[in-house]
């Protein structure tokens, strides 16, 4: 069959989302970004909010994330999403307001940022994209990246006694009075992707509720920073970010979910992983 | 005419109400006014002071070194603000505390025992306005009609009702005010 | 809110002029000496009344931010802080520079280095008109030296910043903050409807309709090209600024032998220096600088082919003084005169400079 005769109107089952523009992504291949985007794009489609969403992209590899959404969009100073997307939204209370942001901008640099916004309780959807590392800068230590694990800035492994312990920062908002949805999912996989949407969704359907952050990280893999193929990278992932960085709902309209114990939210002995 | 004043005292004494009470009367009678705290920690429990100026005129500096009143109510702004007054100039202080009396000879020297007046009479709360009463009777720079409106501007509507025990304690004082020194 | 005669504190003037000039929101941190603004608004409510958001953030760095976020959207949005709490507003301020956002933020100097005190300065000069953040950018710079003038210039400061999409900077310090003069406050103009805030800011990100394209607040260009040609655009701006909006007060400058460049609380010593000058019989005036940033090169210019000295008063080390300096081309002879610290000089002081370095 010729390409033509695919790309006809009635072979059509599943087509780009309009909310997604048409520029070419600047992400590796095998990375999360593209996947958390189209899934982010598709819920604004779907809930008929495009032009009352505005999205708060940070620094790091989804920078230029504004040219993607065919949203609104500001990109803000490393860490300091949370702020603007606070103003944006107390000034603009009937917009949907999103913040995209990786590890190190939203865990290390903006740290006072994120976790003000979230005990304010900012009616607002935070996402978050953690895979461990500084993708954009070439693969130095985040503050995600596990105990052990090697990094450009921890050549022989992440030590403890030296770089401190990985940070959960999802576990630590939960525990805030402010936020109202927190969540931790991945895009790895078709099964994953769709609990991941329906994550999202519900963060975007939170705002109108008025009632506190929603937040949703998302596990991502780096294979570029990682230096695997995306197949390993993703085997990786699930073997050593998932036990360190379980999947999953941690609090949900407000109350932290059942199998949310105090071990659970504080894991004593972060496990410690090897890396080539 | 221009009037410029400092008052000094410790925190609490009412040092800061007193000039804006003064400053907001000059207002009323449509005069130019600038009133210039000092501010920070020295406000929390130390001394307080605050620079009042009433012109016909567009006031200059907010900020000056030289005064032509200083009203001191501690024995340390007494100190530190004896000699900035104008040759010809006016000193009013209360003698509660005071170990060491004024010394110039070039200038007006007047006390006001404001301190021990006010507990007497149980009015410890408008003392500042006992001395207030005593600078403006000997230098009236401010109509009385004027006082009054500039009560009502500066305190809250809800201490209104506080209003002529404020303006009885500006009369006492009037009739409190004994000279020391004069040229 | 109508047209009235209070006596207010510059920090209230502020206050209250935001209120009523239609301001959407005020984003701030405390910081002495100029915590009465965000005291005052708290006090205010505003959103009970105007609509006005005010929130306390958990940093200056949040709070400008929050100013870049808000006023991206189109609408009016305000931060003020003193000088330390500025220093780490920089990055805001380069972004908002950079992504040409309007907005106005308040600096209540007070005396540096590093926590320096608490008491008035002068001496973020630099800082304010030759960048304080990274990249070339000028943010309009204008310095009250009254009370009525901290009130006014807030009306001024949102012609200004949507007239060229550049954020405004009200430049005062601890006196002008604290001290109380008369004010006459103004009739409330009303927070920009919908439909208004549309027609003023077509750039913002106030979300898209079908009928455009997304707007996109970013000061990010990897192409460096295109960067080059952005940054024209942006130095043609502030050369219209520079022709358009400088703004000064000469007081008796026609018949002066000298004269007095100062700005803010120093102007106010100054005026009085000046009043005791002619008392003894010296023709000295006061060029009073209103722009500091356009700052007024032709007027230095002019003065300096008429007088034959100029004295620099300015509560620094002596910052502005290379302005003028540059201004007069050092065609005759400009010396510098300032105390630091916090510490405020006396008209007494100004002028025993004027004379033993100028007039001689």
């Amino acid at each position: 069959m010729a390409n033509l005769d695919i790309v006809k109107p009635e072979n059509l089952v599943y087509t780009k989302t309009k909310v997604l523009t048409d520029n070419v992504m600047h992400y590796c291949p095998g990375c999360g970004h593209g996947t958390a985007h189209r899934i982010i794009a598709e819920v604004i489609d779907e809930m008929g909010i495009q032009d009352k969403t505005i999205g708060v992209s940070p620094v790091g590899c989804s920078v230029l994330a504004y040219n993607y959404f065919d949203v609104d969009f500001q990109e803000a100073a490393h860490g300091r999403a949370p702020a603007v997307a606070t103003a944006i939204k107390r000034l603009n209370p009937d917009c949907f307001v999103f913040t995209y942001q990786g590890d190190g901008d939203l865990a290390a640099i903006g740290t006072a940022e994120t976790l003000h916004a979230a005990n304010r309780g900012e009616n607002i959807t935070m996402v978050f994209i953690n895979n461990g590392i500084y993708g954009m800068t070439g693969g130095q230590m985040a503050p995600t990246t596990l105990v052990g694990m090697k990094s450009a800035t921890t050549p022989y492994g992440r030590r403890v006694d030296l770089n401190g312990y990985p940070l959960r920062i999802t576990e630590l908002l939960a525990t805030l009075p402010g936020t109202y949805y927190v969540t931790r999912q991945s895009v790895h996989t078709p099964g994953n992707v769709r609990k991941a949407k329906a994550a999202i969704r519900k963060a975007f359907e939170n705002q109108k509720l008025n009632k506190g952050l929603s937040f949703v990280e998302i596990c991502s893999s780096c294979n570029s920073g990682w230096k695997m193929t995306p197949v390993q990278a993703n085997k990786w992932m699930e073997e050593n970010m998932f036990p360190n960085y379980p999947l999953g709902d941690i609090k949900v309209d407000g109350k932290l979910c059942e199998n949310i114990t105090a071990e659970r939210l504080v894991l004593d002995h972060p496990l410690t992983v090897v890396n080539k | 005419m221009t009037e410029e004043l400092i008052i000094a005292g410790f925190g609490g004494q009412g040092v800061l109400s007193m000039g804006k009470i003064l400053a907001y009367s000059g207002v009323m009678e449509d005069k130019e006014v600038s009133w210039m705290p000092s501010y920070g920690p020295e406000q929390r429990g130390g001394t307080s002071n605050v620079t009042v100026i009433i012109s016909d005129e567009r006031i200059c500096s907010p900020i000056i070194s030289k005064y032509d009143t200083a009203i001191v109510l501690n024995q340390q702004s007494l100190d530190k603000f004896e000699n900035t007054v104008k040759p010809g100039g006016l000193l009013i202080y209360d003698p509660n505390g005071i170990t060491h009396e004024p010394t110039r000879k070039d200038i007006n020297i007047y006390k006001i025992a404001a301190t021990e007046k006010a507990q007497e009479m149980g009015i410890s709360k408008v003392f500042n306005m006992v001395v207030l009463g005593g600078f403006l009777k000997l230098k009236p720079i401010v109509g009385s009609e004027f006082i009054h409106k500039g009560l009502e501007k500066s305190l809250p509507a809800r201490h209104h009702n506080l209003i002529p025990q404020n303006e009885e304690a500006i009369e006492i004082g009037k009739g409190l005010i004994e000279a020391v020194h004069t040229l | 809110m109508a047209k009235e005669l209070k006596l207010m504190k510059g920090n209230e003037a502020i206050a209250r002029a935001m209120i009523a000039s239609g301001t959407d929101g005020y984003f701030g941190y405390p910081i002495t000496p100029q915590s009465e603004v965000m005291e005052t608004l708290m006090a205010e409510k505003p959103w009970e009344t105007t609509g006005m958001v005010v929130l306390q953030a958990e940093s200056e760095l949040a709070s400008i931010n929050m100013v870049y976020g808000g006023a991206a959207t189109g609408k009016k949005v305000a931060t003020s802080s003193s000088s330390p709490g500025i220093s780490l507003m920089q990055e805001g301020l380069t972004y908002l520079a950079g992504a040409e956002i309007p907005c106005v933020i308040m600096n209540a100097m007070r005396g540096g280095p590093g926590l320096g005190t608490i008491q008035p300065a002068q001496s973020d000069y630099f800082q304010s008109v030759k960048g304080g953040g990274h990249g070339d950018y000028q943010l309009y710079t204008i310095a009250p030296s009254s009370v009525q003038e901290m009130y006014d210039f807030v009306f001024d400061a949102w012609d200004i910043a949507f007239k060229y999409r550049n954020p405004v900077l009200i430049l005062t310090d601890g006196a002008i903050g604290q001290c109380m003069e008369k004010c006459y406050t103004r009739d409330y103009i009303p927070r920009w409807t919908e439909e208004e805030r549309r027609q003023h800011a077509p750039w913002g990100t106030w979300g898209k309709p079908a009928t455009r394209s997304h707007n996109i607040i970013t000061s990010l260009e990897l192409e460096s090209s295109r960067q080059e040609v952005f940054n024209q655009k942006l130095q043609a701006k502030y050369r219209e600024m520079e022709e358009k909006e400088v703004r000064f007060e000469a007081l008796n400058c026609e018949d002066a032998d000298y004269i007095f460049v100062a700005y803010g609380t120093s102007a106010r010593i100054c005026m009085k220096s000046m009043e005791l000058a002619r008392a003894k019989g010296l023709k000295v005036g006061l060029l009073r600088l209103i722009t500091l940033y356009p700052f007024p090169k032709k007027q230095i210019a002019e003065l300096a082919k008429k007088v034959k000295g100029m004295l620099c008063v300015e509560m620094s080390a002596g910052q502005m003084i290379e302005d003028v300096k540059l201004a007069a081309n050092c065609s005759i002879p400009i010396e510098h005169y300032g105390r630091f610290g916090g510490i405020i000089p006396s008209p007494e002081e100004v002028l025993e400079a004027m004379e033993k370095e100028i007039i001689k």
